[in-house]
């Protein structure tokens, strides 16, 4: 459902992507895995055509998305949790969930919302950001399916976070998977990654250098983590 | 005394009413668009002007007017943001404010061209002619009813903005564009509708202006001075900030002046001053930062 080919991009004048291609199908979850600074989230930047200024060819349910802004790439049905979560301070965690337009149909339901995560509906006349980190990402989180979409760009969900949580968070990415939502991922915890997701794309200097099966990752765990963690 | 020092409290209000409109314009738009809009001045005098034109050329009164007017200087707003400012938006903010100044330059000279220099009577309703008596101070009927209206529409644009869905996407516009437009939101859409709603409010205060000022187009950029210095002081952008600072400003000035005259000129910019050495970001600003 979607095919990445050759994606450079640039921030101003620097130029930040040198190559990245990669694909993903219905129901699958890739995770991009690199250094900091590697360029994962300038990927899922681009792909979300946050950052405007990119090349090469994305193909998202065989629409060239390539040079279309963010509003329209999320009614095509994708979604982006940004690394900062983005939980807005001038808006009530409810004003947070309802904000995204309900673009399809499908979407997670309030009622829905609230029998997952009942702090949300406790919690909803609060300022979005005075709510815990664990809860915040939750909220980023169902606040994206509630416009149903079909590919969700996930950055570095697991940051910060107690272990709890962060087990709480990969289950959830797997029912997502089950019921058929292609998930592209990036984090810097590895058994995160290995957790939950199908593929492994290795990103170094903004190019994409090989694309691995997690047999392959534990394999080569070793020599990756040492890889990642320079 | 007591009864004169009422009267200025009064009075206080008229200015604050205007005050209040003018600033709450400024505040939702530079939260919205990050620009300063120097050209306000001149809408504000675009709507009382309008008002005017409606009574001479369509013999329209004060009424329809009052609706016309702001409807007119909304679209003219979204004109402007469509074929100038939104070309603007990546570049410096000077560009921002030489276009905005410029703007009010060719406005002003444009309906100077038109009407003259001078002063144009401008008649209000007959229905709010004469005083009323509230029973502590009598005051003329129209100028109480210029207060209702500003602290209406002021309240009605808080609530607005502060408490409903729609006004919820225009602080997610506000606080991070990127993201909401990520979640499909059209946010140029909003930007648009938001420069249209802040000169349709400067159409507002110009009509509601216009049968207590003498209509002439100058008189936004001498208004437009002090309403930058409540803006100030409220803290940049904020709605709540720029309601009651306009009001307060308003009122402080008045008193200041019935006790001092010679200060009357000068007090707005001596309490910006103040607000600034204590509070750099105004009475209701959030720290730098805190957005």
């Amino acid at each position: 459902m979607l095919e990445v080919r050759d994606l450079q991009a640039f921030y101003g004048k620097s130029h930040v992507l040198h190559g990245v291609s990669l694909s993903v199908k219905h129901g699958e979850v890739v995770s991009l895995i690199g250094r900091n600074g590697a360029g994962k989230s300038t990927t899922l930047k681009s792909l979300m055509g946050v950052l405007p200024d990119r090349r090469g060819t994305i193909t998202f349910d065989g629409r060239d998305i390539t040079r279309m802004t963010s509003d329209r790439i999320a009614r095509l049905g994708m979604a982006w949790v940004p690394e900062e979560r983005a939980i807005f301070s001038t808006l009530t965690v409810r004003e947070n969930l309802e904000l995204p337009p309900l673009l399809r149909p499908g979407g997670w339901t309030l009622e829905r919302v609230y029998q997952t995560f009942p702090i949300l509906k406790e919690r909803g006349a609060f300022a979005g950001t005075k709510m815990s980190g664990g809860e915040q990402q939750m909220l980023a989180i169902v606040r994206v399916l509630r416009a149903a979409p079909r590919l969700l760009l996930l950055d570095e969900p697991s940051e910060g976070l107690a272990p709890v949580i962060v087990q709480r968070i990969a289950q959830m990415v797997l029912e997502l998977k089950k019921q058929g939502l292609a998930v592209v991922l990036v984090e810097q915890n590895l058994r995160f990654a290995l957790k939950v997701a199908d593929r492994h794309v290795l990103v170094v200097d903004g190019r994409s250098v090989e694309t691995l099966t997690t047999e392959q990752v534990r394999t080569r765990e070793k020599e990756l983590l040492d890889h990642l963690s320079v | 005394m007591g009864r004169l020092l009422v009267i200025q409290i009064f009075n206080g209000l008229v200015n604050g009413a205007f005050y209040a409109l003018l600033s709450l314009g400024l505040a939702v738009i530079f939260g919205m668009l990050r620009i300063v809009n120097f050209a306000h001045g001149a809408m504000y005098m675009l709507g009382a002007f309008t008002a005017y034109s409606l009574g001479e050329r369509f013999g329209l009164g004060f009424w329809p007017s009052l609706f016309i007017a702001p409807v007119l200087l909304g679209l003219f707003g979204v004109l402007i943001e469509r074929t100038m400012l939104r070309r603007l938006y990546n570049l410096a903010p000077a560009y921002n404010l030489l276009l905005t100044f410029g703007l009010t330059l060719v406005i002003q000279d444009g309906v100077r061209l038109f009407y003259g220099i001078s002063g144009a009577p401008y008649s209000g309703p007959p229905q709010l002619a004469g005083v009323t008596n509230l029973g502590f101070v009598v005051f003329p009927t129209y100028r109480l009813f210029v207060i209702a209206v500003s602290l209406a529409v002021c309240g009605l644009t808080f609530y607005l903005i502060d408490r409903t869905r729609l006004g919820a996407v225009v602080r997610a516009c506000t606080e991070n564009p990127t993201v909401t437009r990520s979640f499909g939101v059209d946010v140029s859409l909003w930007v648009t509708a938001v420069f249209g709603f802040g000169t349709a409010l400067a159409g507002l205060a110009g009509v509601l202006a216009a049968p207590i000022y003498s209509v002439d187009p100058l008189m936004g950029s001498e208004l437009i001075i002090t309403t930058f210095a409540v803006v100030v002081i409220g803290g940049m952008g904020s709605i709540l900030g720029s309601i009651v600072t306009g009001f307060l400003v308003g009122v402080l000035v008045a008193i200041g002046s019935a006790l001092y005259p010679p200060i009357a000129n000068t007090l707005v910019f001596i309490l910006m001053a103040g607000v600034l050495l204590v509070r750099p970001t105004g009475l209701f600003g959030l720290p730098e930062g805190g957005r």
